[in-house]
């Protein structure tokens, strides 16, 4: 049986933190930096967390992508600079890709180039993909007006683009560009569609990933560039020029099921290895990249879990101290109330409520302050924090659980004390 | 012969200190009816602190037993033991024992806290209790903004607040001057003449003259029981 109303202990406990409130601050700042950092770092490491995921995600789990890549010239091809390089992946791989690779549902072929793109007498110089109509669906992009490229446009290699939002927003500002004539160089193409604003892209536009600058890019049908330019890619440069031959700059293979992707993954492997001699290739799978991103969290969390944990031992330790100098201070009233009355369980409670406040008041001050500090990261860098539920109820309740503990020991030191030696302490 | 107040029975108390074992009570009997006033007296080392600490259910005796009220308390538990303090008993201390941060009122209304008298009841108890020893103008002081006598009155309110069976005065008047000290005295004279029963140890011949009983301790052994009238009624 208790013989004490909780709400009155509450209010002797706010009473005794009264007389000490330099010392109560003090005590509850060990706890309001904890909780402050665990909230802050949970959220930044969430953020970071949520924007790779999302960009796999994009990339699509049951994708595979290959890529042509530029291998170094060997020694004995010789010192002409002018000589045509021809390297990466050919028509012929992709058929042998839908000839061998199992469960392939679709095979997305691209061209990515850079060209000078100009719209009446704007110019910029851009991402041109030529690629095929199912890249849309393909690569999860929506229409934002208009339409994409069509099966019509492969059939008959028309001269239409597709332009990215922030194209449409540059190279047209204060034009419709549905339309408009843009000309890729020198070749003319009317524009019929705006693609998707691809959510977040702009907030790293500097980050490696391929699909860097989807906003900025012009979509023609692959059909059509075949038809103008062929295979060869020529630019003129400062001393010297390229000339290189590459027939697919990259292939998305999307498979049934996720399931079947390592399976597959394989056989492209294989595919590769039989037509290439050189390694002039990289494969790209997204699910293996989800697989390393979630293992790159765990360890992420460990290391921010652990050093949450050290800050919140700290504040406990602190609130131990504060407790065990308080309670020693107090020895004579304890022996006073023991006289008049209170048994063992009183004294406890009393300590550990007075522990209690101090650690749920610097608790809350430390939620305010750790979701405070995310909000003025995200607005002065473009460093991604998401504040999650689950963060603050973690922080919250272990640092209240943790001052607990650390209270109890101070708290039962008060109340083991013998009240004749207490009643003589001075 | 109505029952006692106090009765200890071949009462024993001993305390190990390191390998040394000190005997404070050396098989003590000790009666005192309701409404008594009895002083206890002695040197200091005598035993008689020990006494007043085991009549006080603050400490247990290593053996005999101990009636307060009729109730065996020798064998109580720790909680048990606090709530005859709480229930029981009432304390004055010589250096009056008041908490600190808290204000007159709140001081006095300690052990109904514990007892979980409602915290308008207590006001009330308290109120009446603080008027009676001349506090009315004091209620929100703490401590150390009063007198030593105010203080003691204070603990005095305190100690009747659970309308005790048994008062416990620990050499009251031992911090106040000769003045004070008589008020208090006088205090206390009046508590026993409503019927309190009350035991006082002093070491103040002055003092123990107001008494109906006298023990006296020594070497942890009643050396005398003066019993020195019969107790009012």
């Amino acid at each position: 049986m208790s013989s004490m109303h909780p709400e009155r202990m509450v209010k002797l406990a706010f009473k005794n933190l009264g007389q000490y409130k330099l010392r109560a601050g003090l005590t509850m700042l060990g706890i309001i930096f904890g909780v402050c950092s665990v909230v802050a770092m949970l959220s930044v490491g969430e953020g970071a967390n949520q924007e790779i995921q999302e960009k796999i995600q994009r990339m699509g789990s049951q994708n595979i992508l290959i890529k042509s890549v530029k291998v170094p010239k060997d020694e004995d091809s010789g010192n002409s600079r002018n000589m045509i390089a021809s390297y990466g992946l050919t028509y012929d791989d992709a058929a042998d890709m839908a000839r061998y690779v199992p469960n392939l549902e679709s095979s997305t072929p691209i061209k990515r180039l850079r060209y000078d793109v100009q719209f009446k007498a704007r110019r910029l110089q851009t991402d041109v993909v030529a690629t095929v109509p199912w890249f849309l669906r393909v690569q999860n992009y929506r229409m934002v007006r208009g339409r994409f490229l069509t099966s019509a446009d492969m059939e008959f290699g028309t001269p239409v683009c597709v332009i990215g939002t922030r194209l449409a927003r540059t190279l047209f500002a204060g034009f419709d560009p549905i339309g408009q004539t843009l000309t890729i160089d020198r070749d003319a193409y009317t524009v019929v569609g705006i693609i998707g604003d691809i959510a977040q892209s702009e907030l790293a536009p500097q980050n490696e990933l391929w699909l860097e600058g989807e906003n900025q890019a012009v979509y023609i049908p692959l059909r059509t560039y075949i038809q103008k330019r062929g295979d060869f890619f020529t630019q003129w440069s400062e001393g010297g020029g390229v000339f290189e031959k590459i027939e697919l700059y990259e292939l998305i293979l999307s498979i049934n099921t996720q399931e079947n992707v390592v399976r597959a993954v394989d056989a492209v492997r294989r595919v590769l290895k039989k037509n290439h001699k050189k390694e002039d290739y990289s494969i790209v799978v997204p699910l293996e990249l989800i697989r390393q991103a979630r293992e790159t969290r765990r360890l992420f969390n460990i290391v921010l879990g652990s050093i949450a944990a050290i800050s919140l031992i700290v504040g406990g330790i602190g609130i131990m101290n504060i407790m065990l100098a308080t309670v020693s201070e107090r020895t004579r009233e304890i022996g006073i109330r023991r006289a008049l009355g209170a048994r063992r369980t009183d004294i406890v409670l009393q300590f550990l409520m007075e522990t209690l406040i101090l650690s749920i008041s610097g608790g809350i001050i430390g939620l305010v302050f750790g979701a405070l500090i995310p909000l003025v990261i995200t607005a002065t860098t473009d460093v991604k924090t998401v504040l999650t539920f689950p963060a603050f109820a973690v922080a919250f309740s272990v640092s209240v659980a943790v001052s607990v503990v650390f209270g109890i020991y101070p708290a039962r030191r008060a109340a083991m004390m013998d009240p004749i030696d207490a009643l003589r302490h001075e | 012969m109505s029952e006692a107040i106090v009765e200890l029975k071949s009462a024993v108390k001993e305390y190990v200190n390191g390998s040394l074992r000190v005997t404070a009570m050396r098989s003590i009997d000790l009666r005192i009816d309701p409404g008594e006033y009895a002083v206890i007296m002695g040197s200091s080392g005598s035993g008689k602190s020990t006494c007043l600490n085991v009549l006080g259910c603050l400490d247990r005796l290593t053996r005999g037993t101990y009636l307060l009220g009729g109730e065996n308390v020798s064998d109580l538990t720790d909680d048990q033991l606090s709530e005859i303090r709480s229930k029981r008993l009432g304390f004055i201390f010589q250096s009056y024992n008041l908490i600190p941060q808290l204000n007159v009122l709140e001081n006095i209304e300690v052990p109904l806290f514990y007892q979980g008298v409602s915290e308008a009841n207590a006001r009330v108890t308290a109120e009446k209790l603080a008027a009676r020893m001349g506090l009315s103008s004091r209620l929100k002081h703490k401590p150390m903004e009063l007198s030593g006598g105010q203080q003691q009155r204070v603990a005095i309110a305190r100690s009747l607040v659970c309308d005790p069976i048994l008062m416990l005065a620990d050499e009251p008047t031992g911090n106040l001057d000769s003045k004070t000290g008589n008020e208090i005295l006088e205090l206390i004279d009046e508590l026993h003449a409503e019927g309190k029963t009350i035991v006082m140890v002093t070491h103040d011949d002055e003092i123990a003259h107001r008494a109906q009983r006298v023990v006296t301790f020594r070497d942890g052994n009643i050396i005398s029981n003066e019993w020195k009238g019969p107790p009012k009624s």
